[in-house]
């Protein structure tokens, strides 16, 4: 795993990967590197909690592999699973070769090898380390699944009652989000760095729609990051994040435009806003003098 | 030096314990003193809340160094929304008339008195957990289990028919195994509501006990609090004194479109209200114009799978919802109950496993 001098290097280091990292961000992952405890980030939806994992993966050189958490996820889809069909496959080949001569539990035994042992992203990430975990939405999952994913994180190690203990070379470097759609156990927040990711101030931005769509002028990027701030500064129901704001740039520079303008604006809103109330309410605080 | 953050973090409400504190110790020797603030807030804060507090305490602790929560980042914390008419920041919003009724209310805030239970109280808390343990609403989830009707299961019909030498079986059949459905209690304890409150803390504690996981409880009054953990004790007496310790505007006044707007903001929208089954325990009563509290409502309704609203005042004779704030909300929801009575809730629990 490469080392950084100070966050400041990291901060580079990630920019080059195209993500403009705040001085908190960086710090965490500077600590995360360091110190091998699990990033935790907290934030709205498009703020770039998941982009931040990717970045970090390639800036770092590390593969990236990613577990998406849904309620009712298990130990089956997230760790390992034995591939039944092959199994069978395996026994039949077996007895089409006559092979008599071999007794049943070298057999059994034979049954229960790697080769049958389907590896899901957290084993995956287990076997590839160092690499980079990126655990996203863990406030989808059940919280069965925190207590699970703590054993984990705890010794970057896991038991196959059938095969051993298959532990990592290096602890994989974990990043895991939530959009806060609910509470995630303490227990498991204890164990990581706490970050809350806010919205970027203007000027950053403006400095992200810059590195993210080169196409975008200046001038085209400072007025978009100034009229989302705005927005965010209205009480809307879904302020818009990053994200949202790179689609609308993206959704201007498509349509030839390179200056914010009222009809461009009233033309494009749909791309940063998704309410419908939110909409009706920008409009009327335009139409309002 | 560390140690004096740390006793003025923890003075500030931060819960930072000798785990997380070690790891701020490991992380500050890490990144050197110029980054304490970041390295210690990555260690010992876990929710935004902390954050808040946190940087509260820091400002006190050095006096030259700035907190850095930039105001993006402070802007979307819990008590963000109620006082935004005196924040700074916020001109483009000025206009709004909704700010002008909000910032023309005077709050009152009084905690619950602490009183003990009397025998008859402790008899309808028993009373209220029986009755909970019916209210069990329940969705299809996304797995599937063996049923008795339903399309066909090829796996497991594969496999009988593997036991049975390739000879064609009945085929198996699965359906989607349900899965508890979430239930959101909104409970208004402002003033007008003040006979049911106590009764209501009741009837949240005996959801909450009954299925912890799937039930949230939040009381609404001028403001929004959520009071689901404090009712997780088993003791009702316990609970309820405890939720009434975090609740800061015990039968005060009532804003009830500002703070069901603030649910939708803060938890609704993000996903605790989507597919839930919410019931709202309230009379209705606004002041002001009541098309904000019909917004809410509909918007509750659209992420909701059903909208019960409960007012104690439907049981009574001669009712008509009529009232403004009814009124505006009354296209908006699914089943509109009493909830003046032990009968009346039993019928609410029934329309909430409906």
């Amino acid at each position: 795993m490469p080392g950084y001098a100070d966050p400041a290097a990291l901060a580079t280091a990630l920019a080059a990967a195209g993500y403009l990292a705040d001085e908190g961000l960086a710090v965490a992952g500077f600590l995360a590197l360091k110190l091998h405890r699990p990033i935790f980030l907290e934030g709205d939806a498009g703020v770039g909690k998941t982009a931040f994992a990717g970045a970090l993966a390639e800036a770092t050189g590390l593969p990236l592999v990613r577990l998406q958490c849904y309620e009712g996820l298990d130990a089956a889809q997230a760790l390992y699973d034995w591939d039944f069909p092959r199994q069978v496959l395996h026994l039949r080949a077996v007895e089409a070769a006559a092979g008599g001569a071999r007794s049943v539990e070298e057999l059994e035994a034979g049954l229960y090898d790697r080769r049958f042992l389907v590896a899901r992203p957290l084993l995956q990430a287990i076997e590839q380390a160092p690499c980079v975990l990126l655990i996203d939405e863990v406030d989808r999952a059940d919280d069965e699944f925190e207590a699970f994913l703590l054993e984990l994180l705890a010794d970057a190690a896991v038991t196959i009652p059938e095969l051993g203990r298959i532990a990592a070379a290096e602890p994989p470097l974990v990043v895991v989000t939530s959009n806060r759609t609910r509470e995630v156990h303490d227990a498991l927040k204890r164990r990581c760095l706490y970050h809350w990711v806010g919205h970027p101030s203007p000027e950053r931005e403006a400095a992200i729609l810059r590195a993210r769509l080169p196409e975008v002028t200046e001038r085209l990027a400072v007025q978009i990051a100034d009229a989302t701030a705005r927005l965010r500064a209205l009480d809307l129901v879904k302020p818009p994040g990053v994200a949202e704001s790179i689609d609308w740039a993206a959704a201007i520079g498509a349509l030839g435009a390179d200056a914010l303008s009222a009809e461009i604006t009233a033309l494009t809103l749909g791309a940063v806003l998704k309410v419908r109330e939110d909409i009706e309410r920008v409009r009327a605080a335009a139409d309002a003098p | 030096m560390l140690l004096d953050l740390v006793a003025a973090v923890r003075a500030a409400g931060v819960p930072a314990t000798p785990d997380r504190v070690q790891a701020m110790f490991r992380a500050v020797d890490a990144t050197g003193p110029d980054l304490l603030y970041w390295a210690a807030r990555l260690t010992l804060c876990g929710s935004p809340d902390d954050i808040a507090r946190f940087d509260a305490a820091f400002a006190g602790f050095s006096r030259d160094a700035e907190p850095k929560g930039t105001p993006w980042q402070v802007r979307r914390l819990p008590e963000r929304s109620l006082f935004r008419a005196s924040s700074p920041g916020d001109g483009a919003a000025d206009g709004d008339p909704g700010l002008a009724v909000r910032a023309a209310d005077t709050e009152m805030l009084r905690h619950r008195d602490l009183a003990t239970l009397s025998a008859a109280e402790r008899a309808e808390a028993m009373r209220l957990l029986a009755l909970a343990a019916a209210a069990d609403p329940r969705r299809p989830g996304r797995r599937y289990r063996p049923w008795h009707r339903g399309r066909a299961d090829p796996r497991r019909t594969m496999r009988a028919m593997l036991r049975a030498a390739g000879e064609p079986r009945l085929p198996a059949r699965r359906a989607r195994r349900p899965r508890p459905r979430r239930l959101v209690l909104l409970a208004d304890v402002s003033g007008s509501m003040a006979p049911y409150a106590d009764a209501l803390l009741r009837l949240g504690h005996a959801l909450v006990q009954h299925r912890p996981r799937w039930t949230e409880v939040f009381t609404l009054g001028t403001r929004l609090t959520r009071v689901t953990a404090p009712l997780l004790s088993r003791d009702v007496e316990v609970a309820v004194r405890a939720a009434g310790q975090v609740i800061p505007d015990w039968r005060g006044g009532t804003r009830l479109a500002d703070t069901l707007t603030d649910f939708l903001r803060r938890y609704g929208h993000r996903g605790l209200a989507r597919r839930a089954v919410v019931v709202v325990f309230s009379d209705g009563w606004e002041r002001g114009d009541p098309a904000p509290l019909g917004e809410a409502a509909a918007h509750l309704r659209r992420l909701a799978h059903r909208l019960i609203w409960a007012t104690p005042h439907a049981g009574r004779p001669g009712f008509a919802p009529t009232a403004g704030g009814l009124a505006a909300v009354l296209p908006h929801v699914d089943a509109l109950v009493a909830g003046h009575s032990i009968a009346a809730i039993e019928e609410l629990l029934g329309e909430v496993s409906h």
